[in-house]
């Protein structure tokens, strides 16, 4: 297990993350099955398509959201439920 | 035909059986009975890419190269590569034999996301006896360097009374290769699996010991890797829906280009199979008769039509009410509410009856060629 806060990790490589036309979202798709993201989940996978870490994603958001107040929790704990799921990895050095 | 609602339903998933042809003869398989004589039917490579654009059109994102075997195919990597520009999840579900090193790492360049790879045994007897070939040591050879490539794998292992009580050894071989998921698949009575229904079927007590057993491995290994134990339905009180709901989810297209919402449609005579030489794929899915005919519920027949709980089980599935019954419209006998339900008891008592009668052993009946031209006579 990464540390989220700190350790380099980016959206697993054997995923795709895409937008779909038929169903009027993003989609993230994984061996034999799929998920449909609501655009909070869109907006934080997006920033974990390249190698970075839970502080950095959650500035950026910041930047983008400076009067969302609960952000910083919502995006840990959304992460560490990613993590579970292998939605995001770590980069190995 | 009546209103079914058809423009709003998604195909998410293409399974592509890319040809019949197979060097394993397992005696479950629910490839259909007949076996093409020749593989100069089968669906060109243009053809497929074709097929391939139409369901991405329609919506489809998980693709299943399945067979007989895929590998058996020449233009694999190149339906890859194009399947995985398309934007689709590419998915390989094979037995292993005829694949390679090299291979594998073409296919990972080409785009493959995951493997699947199927065991008929847990060591080498059971899964050469299966299989009707010995391929055990390579299957894991292969699996390991699926796991080396960075690659998902996924291991299958199909269920019946002959290797169910090898389930805990096979969980421990799927965890010693790294799997990330396990499909412990019980036989499900279709096409091959039908004829050897009296050598297969497994009692209810040997079914719960290997579930109890799974549970058991589950509690005692808490890694990583995902276990799906799929039961038999012939032990259950209900049937289970069939495909997620005919025509909903599914979209099988045959090596020759018949489109099937299940795997196993087939079966059932006097249904009229649309082919993607004479249609397009969004013309089939949303108004060939066969994908309306057994679209939600307005066709069933009684118990089904009238029974609180139809819309949870859509009446189970068409090819066992075919295949049991000889009416596609009937309730799944499977239902206890079916009037045909002692069909199963009898199946289940026939299976027990064979598994005691040791020196009277029926011999299974292998897919292969001069098997199948015995069904057909
Ligand atoms: S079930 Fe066995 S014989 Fe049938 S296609 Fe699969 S590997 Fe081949
Ligand atoms: S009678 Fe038909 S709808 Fe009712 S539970 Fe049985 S199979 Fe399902």
């Amino acid at each position: 297990m990464f540390d989220i806060s700190s350790d380099q990790f980016q959206l697993n490589p054997n995923y795709r993350l895409q937008y779909e036309d038929a169903q009027e979202c993003h989609v993230l798709l994984y061996p034999e099955g799929l998920v449909k993201l609501s655009e909070t989940a869109v907006a934080i996978l997006t920033r974990c398509t390249s190698p970075t870490n839970g502080i950095d994603v959650i500035a950026g958001l910041q930047r983008t959201y400076p009067d969302a107040e609960s952000l910083p929790a919502d995006v840990m704990e959304f992460l560490i439920d990613a993590q579970s799921q292998s939605w995001i990895v770590a980069v190995e050095d | 035909m009546p209103d079914t609602g058809t423009n709003h339903y998604i195909p998410m998933w293409l399974l592509a059986e890319l040809t019949y042809a197979c060097p394993l003869q397992c005696p479950y398989c629910s490839n259909p009975l007949q076996l093409p004589a020749s593989r100069k039917h089968e669906l060109s490579t243009e053809e497929w890419l074709r097929v391939m654009r139409e369901a991405r059109k329609l919506g489809a994102v998980q693709l299943g190269f399945s067979g007989g075997e895929p590998l058996v195919r020449r233009d694999l990597e190149e339906l890859i590569v194009a399947a995985d520009k398309m934007g689709f999840y590419c998915n390989l579900i094979t037995s292993a034999i005829g694949l390679t090193t090299d291979k594998i790492s073409l296919f990972k360049a080409a785009g493959i996301k995951h493997i699947q790879i199927s065991f008929q045994g847990s060591n080498k007897e059971t899964n050469a006896l299966f299989g009707g070939t010995d391929s055990f040591q390579h299957k894991q050879a292969m699996a390991r360097y699926v796991i080396d490539q960075g690659i998902p794998l996924g291991l299958n292992f199909v269920l019946h009374r002959r290797n169910l009580h090898q389930i805990t050894e096979f969980l421990q071989m799927a965890e010693d290769l790294g799997a990330e998921f396990v499909e412990l698949a019980n036989t499900q009575y279709y096409a091959w699996a039908l004829h050897n229904r009296d050598q297969l079927l497994p009692s209810s007590a040997q079914l719960e010991e290997a579930e109890a057993a799974t549970n058991r491995f589950r509690d005692q290994h808490q890694g990583n890797m995902k276990v799906l134990f799929v039961a038999p339905d012939y032990y259950e009180k209900r049937p289970k829906k069939c495909s997620n709901g005919w025509g909903t989810t599914f979209i099988t297209v045959t090596p020759e280009g018949d489109v099937l919402p299940c795997q196993s449609a087939k079966v059932i005579d006097g249904l009229e199979f649309p082919n993607v030489r004479d249609a397009s794929l969004q013309d089939i899915w949303r108004h060939a008769d066969l994908f309306n005919g057994f679209r939600g519920t307005h066709w069933m027949q009684e118990p089904c039509a009238s029974c609180p709980e139809k819309e949870i089980d859509l009446g189970g599935c068409r090819c066992q009410a075919f295949m049991l019954t000889g009416n596609a419209y009937a309730t799944d006998p499977v239902c206890e509410l079916s009037p045909e339900h002692h069909l199963i008891k009898k199946a289940i008592a026939a299976a027990k009856q064979d598994e005691m009668a040791e020196d009277r052993i029926v011999p299974l009946l292998f897919r292969n060629p001069s098997n199948a031209k015995k069904l057909a006579s």
